[in-house]
């Protein structure tokens, strides 16, 4: 059925250091801002100003706590498609609509050859894709594909919405295949994991852990 | 998993039908007479026919469908939007065949059940090769759809007989009917039984890659609902999934066995298809449970709003 996933020359892809994450959803807005007004959008917004709002975001900034007080951690964590290098939402298809660019690895949605069968959203783990409730398609982060490769913009703006909208530089962008690149330094340097091992989608997307301080004694 | 009624509907219309068409088969090979067989296999295509329709109420964009030929390489969804068509088209040309009186391809039949089976086949894998979903992600998925199909099929099938026959007359079809509800029932209790035993492999701590021995979601990062949160929850009590449990246990097998049993020694009319009636909305019940009992590992990133 799914044959052994194809190793690309070049994966982009997100490194996100969980040290650093405030937790201000600034990249949530951004990439909500960037994607509903670009090729990716619009990204529908059902009883906004009701009770009971429901949007389509592309990525989502979550707050988790670790430990027990007094050792309690508060872990903000962003998160998004992971570009998976062996993505089991492209196989499951059946248009083709899913489908993993060659030239960079990046997961995309075909939104004109979409029947909004939902299979792919059960296929991912991740739960990184939605279904836009009012276009009745599925929709996914792209690391703002209309964005990084445009020649218009100045090149240090060629890069992901959330990325530029990070306050604390939280937020790596690169190409994990190149060794000599920022995201995979921070990889191999700070030891950067990938999410939900366990089911062996090999997450191009990486996290990098917190470095835990222990209480000083005064 | 919320349990979707298209696909509900779909996966039961359609597996009874394709049952049927098993057990006409086996009626022609036995001498039935060609008008009846045609009459039951115009229903079996009534059946996957209504099938297919409800099934594209599940899709954003029905008038899309036609695209999901596509994939086939890949994808068990896309050979099951092959095979359906085919075997609509197969079950009509043999129903067909029957009614005009023409010789009877044994080809025709031949191909008919294999069709049957490869569809039983595609419906259960799109399920079972979905390997994080651990409650569908096994052969019991596969054996759970064609069984329940044919012993729904049977069932209708000894009613048909019965209507015709009289039901002393469908006694050899009761007892086939009892040993596939029998069948269907032990793969049935089996994958629950698999299902009560599951501990979920992924963790908070897998979900995001911290050890600690406490791990807990403050907020899932919006106040309101969303996809995620609607479409991989069936959103009802325990109690309820615990009802719906004991609908199906009861609906789609027992009470079928003991009105199949009860039709076998007494020969009274109606038992039958209060039988098939019967297993009908048990299969529907049994259907929603199938769905709602699979914990999708996205759930872990949604149980909290702050």
């Amino acid at each position: 059925m799914t044959q052994p996933a194809e190793t690309l020359a070049k994966q982009l892809a997100l490194v996100i250091d969980l040290n650093v994450c405030v937790g201000c959803h600034a990249c949530v807005t951004s990439c909500k801002q960037w994607n509903t007004s670009g090729s990716a959008g619009p990204l529908a917004d059902l009883n906004a100003y009701g009770a009971e709002p429901s949007g389509t975001f592309f990525n989502r900034v979550q707050t988790w706590e670790a430990g027990a007080y007094p050792a309690a951690e508060t872990i903000h964590f962003p998160k998004s498609c992971l570009h998976c290098e062996d993505p089991p939402c492209v196989p499951v298809c059946p248009t083709g609509a899913s489908y993993k660019r060659k030239e960079d690895g990046i997961v995309l949605v075909d939104y004109d050859r979409c029947i909004g069968c939902k299979y792919c959203a059960w296929a991912c783990p991740y739960g990184a894709r939605e279904l836009d409730e009012a276009r009745q398609v599925m929709t996914k982060c792209t690391l703002c594909v209309d964005r990084i490769y445009d020649e218009k913009l100045a090149p240090e703006d060629r890069k992901p919405a959330c990325v530029k909208a990070c306050p604390t530089n939280a937020r790596l962008f690169g190409d994990v295949k190149d060794p000599e690149s920022e995201v995979s330094k921070a990889i191999r340097e700070r030891g950067g994991y990938a999410l939900m091992p366990e089911w062996e989608t090999r997450p191009a997307n990486q996290y990098l852990p917190r470095l835990v301080r222990q209480a000083q004694e005064f | 998993m919320r349990p979707a009624f298209s696909v509900i509907l779909f996966t039961v219309l359609a597996g009874m039908g394709q049952g049927l068409f098993l057990m006409l088969v086996r009626a022609d090979a036995l001498g039935a007479d060609p008008h009846e067989l045609a009459v039951g296999g115009f229903a079996s295509v009534a059946l996957l026919g209504a099938g297919l329709a409800c099934s594209f109420f599940h899709l954003g964009h029905p008038m899309r469908a036609w695209r999901a030929i596509a994939m086939w390489r890949t994808s068990w969804l896309s050979r099951e939007v092959i095979v359906l068509p085919l075997t609509i088209a197969v079950v009509a040309l043999w129903s067909l065949e029957h009614l005009l009186g023409k010789p009877h391809t044994a080809a025709l039949a031949a191909a008919g059940v294999v069709l049957c089976l490869a569809l039983w086949w595609c419906t259960g894998m799109i399920y079972a090769c979905l390997r994080f979903l651990r409650e569908w992600a096994h052969p019991l998925t596969l054996l759970n759809f064609a069984l329940l199909g044919w012993m729904s099929g049977a069932t209708l099938f000894a009613a048909y007989w019965s209507v015709l026959h009289g039901a002393a007359a469908a006694r050899l079809w009761v007892v086939a009917a009892m040993v596939l509800t029998c069948a269907g029932a032990a793969a049935r209790l089996a994958s629950l039984a698999r299902n009560r035993a599951l501990r979920p492999k992924s963790t908070p701590q897998s979900a995001i890659g911290v050890a600690a021995a406490r791990v807990r979601q403050i907020s899932q990062g919006t106040t309101g609902g969303s996809f995620n949160t609607r479409e991989f929850f069936h959103g009802r009590s325990a109690a309820f999934v615990a009802n719906v449990k004991s609908i199906a246990l009861v609906l789609a097998f027992a009470l079928p066995l003991v009105l199949l049993a009860a039709a076998w020694v007494w020969p009274v009319p109606g038992l039958l298809p209060a039988a098939a009636a019967a297993q009908f909305v048990g299969l529907i019940a049994e259907r929603w449970l199938f769905f709602a009992q699979a914990n999708h590992p996205q759930n872990i990133y949604y149980q909290a709003v702050a």
